[in-house]
């Protein structure tokens, strides 16, 4: 009862001091001031996100340096005839805003993960890897491989310049929205755990309702 | 006359603070890349060489490597060249995992899934163990494929193969 009471009472001289009228500061530095404040607090924001959103960022912790980056770098992703790469969050932040929040609030449980030290040795990772796996093979599955085709456009795929099997495979299966990317391409950028009883291929199409 | 002066010395005070501040600037000099010297060989053609390390060229003078071989990635079966030979992979298997966790060939090998990928089916001597029992998976002794199964270069054969298989052997008798 009493808790009750305090907190009537402070959210009454809260609102009460809130909505009281200016008495020392002008309309004009109120307005103006809130403008600059409401610019330098939306930009911190936004160059904050902007900051851990950087393939720096990500392997400041040991744990992404020396795991999962150390198997990126030799694959196609990191290493290639033309020199253009993606970075860490090219495929694990989504670059829509909204979807970019959601992953940004999702990753808070990566700081609790980093704090309480989940897979801060390389056996605790490996321990992990499986779960960890899963949950992005299920984040590109759901948005239908988003992630991928932000580079890799299927409109945009010279069949004709790919190997005829990869040109068979796209055309029998991506292009019909049997299958998306990830059904087939798990493991394309890091190791891939114990894969026993994951179906991969096809198969991982056909075991799930197709987006399309 | 003073009007028409007063924008070149604007102009000459700006080009000396230029220069001033790119004479400040101390920059690390950048590493020195040279250029490679064309591969060389002491005997002719340096990509017939068998000596593949030194091709022959006194240990005194700079070598540099061929360029590397490309894998030949045109999906087309070829023939054997001895028999019993294990067939040779006809594309690129780069990054392709192939370990306890995963094996990448089996995706499109296995016999499961070989007719909807059009991928020539595993034999089924891999799924037999060495009691000749049918395992519903790929027999261990046979897991690691590229074992056996290799892919192929571009790059010139040192050795002239003069292989005939049975066949041409039996045929060039009977015409004789």
């Amino acid at each position: 009862m009493r808790a009750w009471r305090w907190l009537r009472d402070t959210a009454r001289a809260f609102w009460r001091q809130f909505n009281r009228p200016a008495t020392h500061l002008s309309l004009g530095f109120l307005t103006l001031g809130g403008f600059i404040a409401g610019i330098v607090f939306w930009g911190g924001f936004n160059t904050a996100l902007e900051a851990t959103n950087t393939e720096t960022f990500c392997v400041s912790c040991h744990e992404m340096n020396d795991n999962v980056f150390e198997e990126l770098k030799t694959t196609i992703h990191y290493s290639n005839r033309s020199g253009v790469r993606a970075t860490c969050p090219d495929c694990h932040v989504p670059h829509d805003w909204t979807d970019k929040m959601g992953r940004k609030m999702q990753a808070s449980k990566e700081v609790w993960g980093k704090i309480f030290r989940t897979i801060d040795t390389r056996e605790k990772f490996l321990e992990h890897r499986l779960e960890l796996a899963q949950h992005e093979w299920a984040r590109l599955k759901a948005n239908d491989s988003l992630e991928c085709r932000n580079c890799h456009d299927y409109d945009s795929m010279d069949l004709t310049r790919q190997a005829s099997r990869a040109a068979f495979v796209h055309r029998n299966y991506l292009a019909t929205g049997e299958a998306t990317c990830i059904d087939c391409h798990k493991g394309i950028a890091h190791r891939l755990p114990d894969m026993t009883g994951v179906p991969q291929g096809v198969q991982a199409g056909a075991s799930l309702p197709s987006p399309h | 006359m003073r009007h028409a002066m007063k924008p070149v010395s604007c102009l000459l005070a700006g080009l000396a603070l230029a220069l001033s501040l790119a004479a400040c600037g101390e920059r690390a000099p950048e590493p020195e890349v040279k250029r490679p010297a064309p591969p060389i060989s002491a005997r002719g053609n340096p990509a017939q060489e068998i000596d593949g390390m030194r091709r022959h060229v006194p240990v005194d003078v700079e070598i540099t490597p061929l360029p590397m071989a490309t894998v030949e990635n045109f999906d087309r079966t070829r023939g054997r060249a001895y028999p019993m030979q294990p067939p040779t992979i006809p594309h690129s298997i780069d990054g392709y995992q192939v370990d306890l966790n995963s094996n990448r060939c089996m995706l499109c090998h296995a016999r499961s899934a070989a007719a909807s990928f059009q991928a020539p089916p595993v034999s089924v001597t891999h799924y037999m163990d060495r009691d000749d029992q049918f395992l519903a998976e790929v027999s261990p002794r046979r897991y690691f494929c590229v074992q056996c199964h290799v892919t192929q270069t571009d790059a010139q054969p040192l050795v002239a193969n003069g292989f005939m298989d049975i066949d041409e052997v039996l045929r060039s008798e009977r015409a004789q």
